[in-house]
Order: structure tokens, then C-alpha cells, then sequence
């Protein structure tokens, strides 16, 4: 059957069952758009701005097991979306991201809208393709979408010059995918396997530190299977929260620069340690040789195998797919007869207990007069009953909400962990909140990060999409002043955010519900009657104590057990 | 160190790029890299010269694996290899130097291929040394142009790079 591109492209996103489409249109990107508006299979989210398309599939990706997808014209069109590219590509997403080219016959003379997408996008996707013959837009399809979701999954960008999406060719969506120079890794070396169950059986001082490769993986439930049998230690990163559940007990909490300090002791004391899906990056075991001088065995088991020994000497590598892996490596020491030594566990737990009376877990001064900005996050948990889809933007409020919302399922917590980009919480919760409708979905937010990305607001109008925002608004670029208050004498370049807008007008203006909070006392209420509002999108602003830092810290270059803890001060 | 990295890769528009682009984002060095199609024209053969630690050389043999677009890489110099670089030099030779540039371009077993009243233009093919060998031994004022692929490489005997 013959078809013009554009329709192609239409049925490829049918075929591959896309529920939604973010998206803004363009020249270059008409005749796509035409055939969507021609089927209501697809559905197309319109965004404000390209940023918020890109995060908005992000979210829908994070929070279920989707590939998330994005429409976006040339030029400008894809410019702007290549933030939220390099963000879902540093944290591993799967996603399709569709752009639309200048017709191929002026491709290359600086034409209107033009931009060499391919080119400017290549360091941070997975793989990119500029499609020239609407012959091929099936199966460059049919490869994004596959290269997306498998081996460690990522960001793949498809770019259509006009002229393609308008030309004819027989369609016919291809059932199988073959890249001669692509294999995804599945099962692990079984030899390297036995190994590590021995490591774990005969470690002293054991730990688990598990990262986003277990929510990508989905393994969260082999992992917790893995770490209840042998009763270790198990710390989460920023990534990797809810893939062991943050209330459980063998629970250390998140580790690294804001990490618990009985986290951070533990990998710094420990003498085996099995890194599941997780890297080892600069955030979470601060200075690098610091962290050798310790000879502790390292397990490292991750799918991709760049991931292995880029940063620290890996003992024992194993590349796979964590949940494989993970099951095969339960078997194991399921059926072995040998156990874990209980004394010389517990007594690694004893210093463990130390090191957590000693960092007082996480802890915090409460007031009366002035609203503790963890003392949000801490009812917010309360209100929510700790299982809300929680977004976040970049800085402080992100560690706090990190830090007291205990996740204990994966797929709750979603955030730039990589990339660290601020403006991604609200269109993430968009995309979170689409594909889980019945879900509670909240946002939390500082001043400075909504107002990257506030115009979504309008698109949650559009959409009815009821989040609940949670502004932890400090009038500063809170994360920039901690830093400047620690490593630059208390100069506060340009972190003060002056002339800030009232934000109940705002959220009003866009037709929602806004509310100012000032007293710790109204805290409860307001989130109680904000989460109370089932359809309606709130917006609290919660006015915070704009002198709170987050502790722990480990300031960075130091080691992780040069930490500062909040006494120290 | 020095090593000599050899890959397969699709013959696509970008490939060369994606490889390129690789090396300058992650700050890794690239002394000589050249490429051409393979007798199996949907595919490139490369050879790449770079240098670093055992753990730089380790990581850029993983991330070229990870490129979509390589299909097999090989680090040439863990195993017995042969290298072949090709120089093209264009010398001034007047007078009594006419004689003199033969003599030295048949001691290196180079070949003439271009020859007008004041210059000759040598090929010389063989390991980089040969060729820095070659310019050294010419006098600097006599070199009017160079022009250097940069090294070829291919494993001896069994050793072999093919899908």
C-alpha cells in the first residue's frame, strides 16, 4: 500500500502502540501533523515550549515502561528541544524523538528554520538517523523505537526533511529488527556469577549499592529478593531510589554528595561491594582516589560495559541485564549450603548503627516561626501516604524531597539525576500524570526551577491534568547560595531572585488554583486540602527558611567520608 | 602508550562523525586516523593511532563498541601487526641536489612520481619511523611540501578483522 511519509509515520507510532505524542508544530513538520489530526488513535499533547515535549516524554517513560516520544519541527524546534534529549540520555530514557528537517533539496544552504539536527544532537542521543527516502521511514522507525528500549536504553532521534514526509511509498511495518553492529547484552558470565555469590557469602562488611539500571531493568524486586536473603546493607542513588524499599531497614537511604553519612561510611568501610546498575559518577563517591584508597573488592554488574572500570578498578565485572543477572545470582546462593557468617554480619551492622546514631539519620532543626523546607517533604510524604509519582527540578528542594520521601516502590521518583536539569520537574509530571491517570502526582519545585519551564502550566490547563505543585520557594537559587555560603566567603553572586511573581496570580492566570503558605502551622492543612482538590492542579507556594542547607554534604573533590554533617557548623 | 586500533564500521553518512565527535568529547587523543571503504562496500574499514593508559585505551575501545554504527574493533598493537603509512613529499631539487634527492629517495626504497625542473615529488611508504627517518635525513630548506596519510594497520598471519 502506498503512503505518503507522513502517514507512515503516523501508522509507525500506531504501530508501536504510542498512547501519546508531546509535541509543537512547525513548517517543517505539517504534513505529520496533518495526518494526526486525521486519526485519534495517537493522541498529541500540546506543549508551550519544545524543553517541556522532550521532559514530558521523559516522564511518561520514567513512570511506566514506555518509550516516551516527541514531535518537534527543525531549526528552533529541535534546538530547543535538545535539553531534554541530553537529559533523558545522561539517565538512560527510552525515547523516540521525531524532528522535522528542511526538504532535502535545500538541505545544507542555510535555509529557513534549518539545522543540522543530526549533528548537534549526535553526543547525546543513542543513535540518530536523517531519513532521505520515504522508503526507509518504516524501518528507521521500527529501529529507533528498538534501539530505544533495549541494551542500556536511550534517547534516538529520527529527523525527516519535509519533502520525505510528503513523497509516496509502500508501507509495510517490519516485524524484526536487525542491526548488524548492535547486540544487546541478556544473561551474565554464569562462572562470573558463582563468583560473586561467594564474594557476598564470605564478605565481612558487604554492601549493595544500587542504581537507576535497577528501575530500568525493572529488578526491584530481585534486588530486594537478593539483599533480605543475605541481610545486607543496601544504599540507593539518586537514581536508583525505590529500586529497595527507602523504609525497609537494610535500608541505608541515598548515598553520595547529599547521601546519608551511615551510606556513605558504608562504601567508604566496606570490603566487598556489589554495584548494581550504577557508575560509580562523581556525585556519588566524591573524590575518586579517595575512594580507592580503600582495597575493598568491587562486583560491578551493569549492562553496559563502558560503564565498568571507567572511574573506579572493578575485581569482578559482570555485563548484563541487571534483573537476568540478579535472578540467576539468587538462584545461586539460594541454592548453596554455605550462608553468611550472622557474627561477623553483625557486627558490621553494629558499626553501621554507629555511624547512623552518629550522622543523627537525617535530621533537622523544626521551627515554629519560619517553614523547614524538609518539613514539607515530610508531610508531603505523610499526605500522600509515600506512594505519589514525585517529580522534582534541580537544587535543594530536589535533595530534600530525595532525602524525606522514603520511596519504596521504583518508578515514584523522577528526576534529572544526570544532567541535572532544572525546568524538568512540572513537564515530567505531565507525562507522568498522563500515563498514570489515577495516580497523585506531585511536583516538587523551587522557585527558580518552575520558572524554566512555567508555561506548561497552560498545558496542564489544556489537559486537566491535576498536579500538585510543591513550590519550596527560599527566594534564592537555593543550591548556588549553600555553595556560596561554604566555598565563596559568603558572596552571593546573583542567587538572590529578585522581583519573583506573586505566584497565586500566576497559577490563577492560568486558570488553576494557587495558594501562598507562611506558617509551619498551616503546612498540613494546605497540603491536605491541596491533595483533597482530585482534579485540580495546585500550585503551593510554600514560603522556607531561605538560610537552610542540605546536609549531609560532601563538599565536592572531597572523599565520602570527608562529609560535613549539619552540627558541624 | 601508543596503540593502533583498527575497526569495522557501516560505510554511512556520520559514521566517521560519531567516531570523531567520540574522541574530542570524551578528551581522548587522536594522532592519525584514516578511513575507506572495505571490499564489502556497505562497510568502512578505520585505523585509528591514539595513545593513553591502560584504563583511557580500555575505555575507548568500549565506547567505540557502543557506537551503533562500529561493527567490530580490534586493538592491533596487543598482538603481532603489520603498519604502513603513506608520505607524499614534494623536494626542491636544483643543481647538484637533483642527484643527491635520487640517490636518498632509492636508499629508502622511495619512488619518484612526479619530477619537474626544480622539484621531484617522492612516494615512500612504510612505518612512521621510516618516514621521519626519511624527512630527517633531508635537509628542511630542500622539503617544499608534505603530505601524510597517517597509519594503515592489519593483524599478521590468523589475526583477522572480518564479519
Amino acid at each position: 500500500m502506498e503512503l505518503t511519509g507522513a502517514e507512515i509515520v503516523v501508522r509507525c507510532l500506531q504501530e508501536e502502540q504510542v498512547e501519546y505524542v508531546f509535541g509543537y508544530p512547525g513548517g517543517a513538520v505539517l504534513f505529520i501533523y496533518d495526518e494526526l489530526f486525521k486519526q485519534d488513535k495517537v493522541k498529541h499533547v500540546l506543549v508551550r515550549h519544545e524543553q517541556g515535549a522532550v521532559h514530558a516524554a521523559d516522564g511518561y517513560a520514567r513512570s511506566s515502561e514506555k518509550v516516551g516520544v516527541a514531535l518537534v519541527t527543525s531549526g528552533p524546534g529541535l534546538t530547543n528541544a535538545v535539553t531534554g534529549i541530553a537529559t533523558a540520555y545522561m539517565d538512560s530514557i527510552p525515547m523516540v524523538v521525531i524532528s522535522g528537517q528542511v526538504p532535502t533539496s535545500v538541505i545544507g544552504e542555510d535555509a529557513f528554520q534549518e539545522v543540522d539536527a543530526v549533528g548537534i544532537t549526535r553526543p547525546c542521543v543513542k543513535h540518530n538517523f536523517l531519513v532521505k527516502d520515504p522508503g526507509d521511514i518504516a524501518s528507521t522507525i521500527k529501529k529507533a523505537f528498538y534501539l530505544a528500549r533495549t541494551g542500556r536504553p536511550g534517547p534516538v532521534l529520527v529527523d525527516i526533511p519535509k519533502d520525505v514526509s510528503n513523497q509516496k511509498a509502500i508501507f509495510e511495518y517490519p516485524t524484526e529488527v536487525s542491526i548488524r553492529s548492535y547486540s544487546t547484552p541478556g544473561k551474565g558470565d554464569s562462572t562470573a556469577i558463582r563468583h560473586a555469590a561467594q564474594m557476598l557469602l564470605e564478605a565481612k562488611r558487604p554492601v549493595v549499592y544500587a542504581g537507576g539500571g535497577v528501575i530500568l531493568s525493572n529488578a526491584a524486586t530481585e534486588l530486594t529478593a537478593l539483599v533480605k536473603l543475605l541481610g545486607l546493607p543496601c544504599t540507593n542513588t539518586l537514581m536508583g531510589l525505590g529500586g529497595y524499599p527507602g523504609t525497609d531497614e537494610l535500608s541505608l537511604g541515598m548515598l553520595g554528595m547529599h547521601g546519608t553519612y551511615e551510606a556513605n561510611m558504608a562504601m567508604q568501610h566496606c570490603d566487598v561491594l556489589l554495584a548494581i546498575g550504577a557508575r560509580f559518577d562523581d556525585r556519588v563517591i566524591g573524590n575518586v582516589d579517595h575512594f580507592a584508597q580503600v582495597p575493598r573488592k568491587i562486583i560491578h554488574l551493569d549492562i553496559d560495559p563502558s560503564s565498568i572500570a571507567k572511574r573506579v578498578k572493578v575485581d569482578l565485572p559482570i555485563v548484563g541485564d541487571v534483573k537476568l543477572v540478579l535472578a540467576e545470582l539468587l538462584d545461586v546462593l539460594r541454592s548453596s549450603k554455605q550462608k553468611p557468617d550472622a557474627t561477623v554480619l553483625a557486627d558490621w551492622w553494629r558499626e553501621i548503627e554507629g555511624w547512623r546514631t552518629r550522622g543523627g539519620r537525617l535530621a533537622y532543626r523544626n521551627s515554629d516561626e519560619i517553614i523547614k523546607p524538609q518539613y514539607v517533604i515530610e508531610k508531603l510524604y505523610e499526605i500522600t501516604g509515600g506512594d505519589a509519582i514525585i517529580t522534582s527540578d534541580v537544587g535543594q528542594h530536589q535533595m530534600w524531597a530525595a532525602q524525606y520521601y522514603k520511596f519504596d516502590k521504583p518508578r515514584r521518583w523522577i528526576n534529572s539525576g544526570g544532567l541535572g536539569t532544572m525546568g524538568f520537574g512540572l513537564p515530567a509530571a505531565m507525562g507522568a500524570q498522563l500515563i498514570n491517570p489515577d495516580a497523585t502526582v506531585a511536583c516538587v519545585t523551587g522557585e527558580g526551577s518552575i520558572q524554566m519551564n512555567i508555561q506548561e502550566l497552560s498545558t496542564c490547563k489544556q489537559f486537566r491534568l491535576p498536579i500538585k505543585v510543591v513550590a519550596l520557594n527560599n527566594r534564592y537559587l537555593g543550591m548556588v547560595r549553600q555553595w556560596q555560603e561554604f566555598f565563596h566567603g559568603n558572596r552571593y553572586s546573583e542567587s538572590y531572585m529578585d522581583a519573583l511573581p506573586d505566584f497565586v496570580k500566576l497559577a490563577e492566570a492560568y486558570g488553576h488554583i494557587g495558594m501562598r503558605i507562611d506558617k509551619p502551622s498551616d503546612v498540613e492543612p494546605a497540603l491536605r486540602e491541596a491533595f483533597a482538590r482530585k482534579d485540580d492542579l495546585v500550585f503551593m507556594d510554600f514560603r522556607t527558611d531561605s538560610t537552610e542547607n542540605v546536609f549531609p554534604m560532601v563538599p565536592g573533590g572531597k572523599g565520602l567520608s570527608e562529609v560535613i554533617l549539619s552540627e558541624d557548623l | 602508550m601508543r596503540h593502533i586500533i583498527s575497526l569495522l564500521m557501516v560505510n554511512e553518512a556520520g559514521a566517521l562523525s560519531r567516531v570523531a565527535g567520540l574522541f574530542s568529547a570524551r578528551g581522548y587523543n587522536i594522532e592519525s586516523l584514516t578511513v575507506a571503504p572495505t571490499e564489502d562496500l556497505t562497510l568502512s574499514r578505520m585505523t585509528i593511532v591514539t595513545s593513553g593508559s591502560d584504563a583511557v585505551i580500555e575505555q575507548i575501545n568500549k565506547q567505540l563498541n557502543k557506537l551503533v554504527d562500529v561493527i567490530a574493533v580490534l586493538d592491533l598493537s596487543e598482538g603481532d601487526h603489520l603498519e604502513r603509512e603513506l608520505m607524499l613529499i614534494k623536494l626542491k631539487a636544483e643543481g647538484e641536489d637533483r642527484e643527491e634527492l635520487k640517490r636518498m629517495a632509492d636508499i629508502f626504497r622511495g619512488r619518484i612520481i612526479d619530477v619537474s625542473g626544480t622539484s621531484y615529488t617522492v612516494e615512500l611508504t612504510g612505518s612512521r619511523a621510516k618516514l621521519d627517518n626519511f624527512i630527517a635525513a633531508i635537509s628542511s630548506d630542500l622539503i617544499l611540501e608534505t603530505v601524510r596519510t597517517g597509519a594503515s594497520g592489519i593483524g599478521r598471519g590468523e589475526r583477522i578483522l572480518k564479519i
